[in-house]
């Protein structure tokens, strides 16, 4: 129903009454749009400001006064952005890591979704048991066995190590959000080339994977920006400059003491949100259905 | 299910037209937990690195807080028993930091709560801009939490920021007072930090909350309206009895999630100023990456599951109680 068209008028007792109603359904309407309003503002104006920011000139930054609109606006910080940090470097090492991650975590889980959604096992519920638990455990129980697991192989400070921990650690919520897609799927197909003969990495392959691809997308998608965002282990684990990823490079800029120099800051910061934006536009009309999907209980 | 349907294959050859069950193949009868060969073949490359790289190194963080393991020692580890936990409760600064990550972990979850609720409830009226109210409420979920932090930073600078302009425009900073440097001042540090979290993490609560809306039954809402109950009234008795299981949940999942919390913090004041906003996560990682101090920062770590876990319990028992009465 649409909210704009006329409500079912009642039978009013009088014209006044009538008149009434509607006054204070317009004023509702109008509380309505200034509390959208509200929002719409508190929701964009700290981007705005990052964006205006990226682009003034230091004598704009420097002075006591600041304006929304950069009076000169150039470039300048981007390209300082670069100088200042191995801002292209980290990004490759960003790029690497979240995509292998992604990509070993979502080939892992697609069968092991399959499995979970289509036998119900004691296994199954022990799974999902542990990824809602894991979910209570502070970062810090998580890193330091992980620290002294890795150092042990000497994976410390190598984009392979950083790998295997995103692995893991994304993998309970791309399983999570997989069964959902998996549950989605028709069972009565596979029981059909079941009858005709087909072994289960056949039905897999060429029954589920095709009916699947939408939701593997979206796993795809939310499992690399959740790696590319990824702050805190990488701050753990990787320690020379050349390896770090984005989100530990932006911090580099801070400086001591938090003297940082905002315009080149700012542009990084810009620079490195693109890809997770980019990726969440294509997502969003997924992502509410998705996280549901995975919610509603077999 | 599939299991009856993949079991007919195995068995087809053997069992048909007989009354007596077909035989059980070799694959049949190595089951495990109800999975036979195959199913575990598809399962273990995922269940093997939660077994081994999450589950197992936790029991072993949870151990290791009865030792004295720290870094770079050559002494072997030796095993304490409860000290760590005896030393951490005499440890004020911990306890101060506890208390800061409560504020801010319940501080947090309610206004998300609170705001998300009344997005959510916006977004599902019919009304213009919905669209841009949709995106833009995405895009705090989609960024870096570093890039968060960094992008705050910028709107509360006591100079360069936009924040101390704004207020200074709308007359709540006279023009004879200094600006304020949010971030660095021993009462105003906490609430700037609040807000940001309250910023970062009010999108996916609202996707979530918008999600549960669509719960709500329709002609219900409509016949409520039409009997002429008021905007609370429908809210109380059809909107919230719907939307209670999912908002339970994401408010649970939210506490957990700001009480572990670290990356905004870390950005945005590194704990300063004088501890002021310094979570308990982020003592405990200065305590083991810093200090060096495994062993004690690990049980930092048991005491916080453990809090949260009582907690979690409390507000959980407590609604499921309001749902039976």
């Amino acid at each position: 129903m649409s909210a704009t068209s006329p409500l079912p008028v009642r039978a009013a007792p009088g014209a006044s009454g009538a008149g009434a109603a509607r006054a204070r359904r317009a004023a509702a309407r109008m509380g309505q749009y200034l509390g959208l309003l509200c929002y719409l503002v508190f929701l964009a104006f700290p981007l705005l400001w990052l964006l205006s920011t990226s682009f003034k000139s230091p004598q704009e930054l420097g002075r006591i006064d600041p304006t929304w609109i950069p009076e000169h606006p150039s470039l300048d910080n981007f390209r300082e952005a670069f100088a200042a940090q191995p801002l292209a470097r980290s990004a490759l090492n960003s790029l690497l890591v979240a995509g292998g991650a992604t990509l070993i975590s979502v080939a892992v889980a697609v069968p092991a979704a399959y499995v979970l959604v289509r036998h119900r096992s004691k296994v199954g519920s022990a799974a999902t048991g542990w990824v809602l638990v894991s979910q209570m455990f502070p970062f810090v129980l998580v890193i330091i066995p992980l620290f002294l697991l890795l150092k042990n192989f000497h994976l410390i400070d190598s984009l392979a190590g950083l790998i295997v921990v995103y692995v893991v650690w994304n993998l309970p919520f791309s399983l999570w959000m997989l069964q959902g897609y998996v549950r989605a799927v028709p069972p009565s197909l596979e029981e059909a080339a079941a009858m005709d003969g087909a072994g289960r990495l056949r039905i897999l392959r060429s029954i589920v994977l095709p009916l699947l691809t939408p939701g593997l997308v979206a796993t795809l998608m939310f499992s690399f920006v959740t790696a590319w965002n990824e702050f805190f282990f990488a701050l753990v684990l990787l320690k020379s400059p050349e390896n770090q990823t984005m989100s530990v490079i932006l911090t580099r800029f801070l400086g001591a003491e938090g003297v940082a120099d905002l315009g080149p800051l700012a542009a990084a910061s810009v620079l490195a949100m693109i890809p997770s934006l980019l990726f969440f536009a294509l997502l969003q009309r997924r992502l509410a259905g998705g996280m549901l999907a995975g919610a509603v209980k077999a | 299910m599939s299991a009856a349907t993949v079991r007919p294959k195995a068995g087809a050859g053997a069992g048909t037209g007989t009354g007596a069950p077909p035989p059980r193949t070799p694959a049949e009868r190595r089951r495990v937990l109800g999975l036979d060969r195959g199913a575990w073949f598809l399962l273990a490359p995922a269940l093997l690195p939660i077994l081994v790289l999450s589950a197992g190194p936790l029991l072993y963080a949870i151990s290791l807080a009865f030792t004295d393991a720290h870094t770079g020692r050559t002494a072997t580890t030796r095993f304490v028993g409860v000290d760590n936990f005896a030393d951490l409760r005499l440890d004020s600064l911990f306890w101060e930091s506890f208390r800061i990550g409560l504020v801010w972990a319940v501080c947090v979850t309610a206004l998300q709560l609170l705001l998300a609720l009344g997005l959510a409830l916006l977004l599902n009226q019919n009304l213009r801009f919905r669209w841009l109210a949709r995106t833009l409420a995405l895009v705090p979920w989609a960024m870096p939490e570093v890039v968060v932090g960094i992008m705050w930073q910028l709107v509360y600078h006591q100079d360069a920021g936009i924040l101390n302009k704004t207020l200074r425009q709308l007359g709540v900073l006279s023009g004879t007072s200094g600006n304020i440097d949010w971030l660095t001042h021993l009462s105003w540090a906490l609430p700037a930090v609040i807000l940001v979290g309250v910023w970062a993490g009010m999108p996916q609560t609202t996707v979530v909350l918008l999600a549960g809306l669509q719960n709500v039954p329709r002609e219900l809402a409509e016949a409520a309206q039409l009997d002429g109950a008021g905007v609370w009234r429908r809210f109380a008795s059809v909107t919230w009895p719907a939307l209670k299981p999912v908002a339970v949940a994401i408010t649970a999942l939210n506490f957990i999630w700001n009480f572990n919390s670290f990356g905004l913090v870390y950005v945005l004041t590194q704990g300063g100023p004088g501890g002021q906003t310094r979570l308990p996560m982020l003592f405990a990682y200065e305590e083991a990456f810093k200090y060096g101090q495994f062993g004690y920062a690990a049980a930092m770590g048991v005491v916080m599951i453990a809090v949260v876990a009582v907690l979690l319990t409390l507000f959980l028992r407590k609604r499921l109680k309001e749902d039976a009465a």
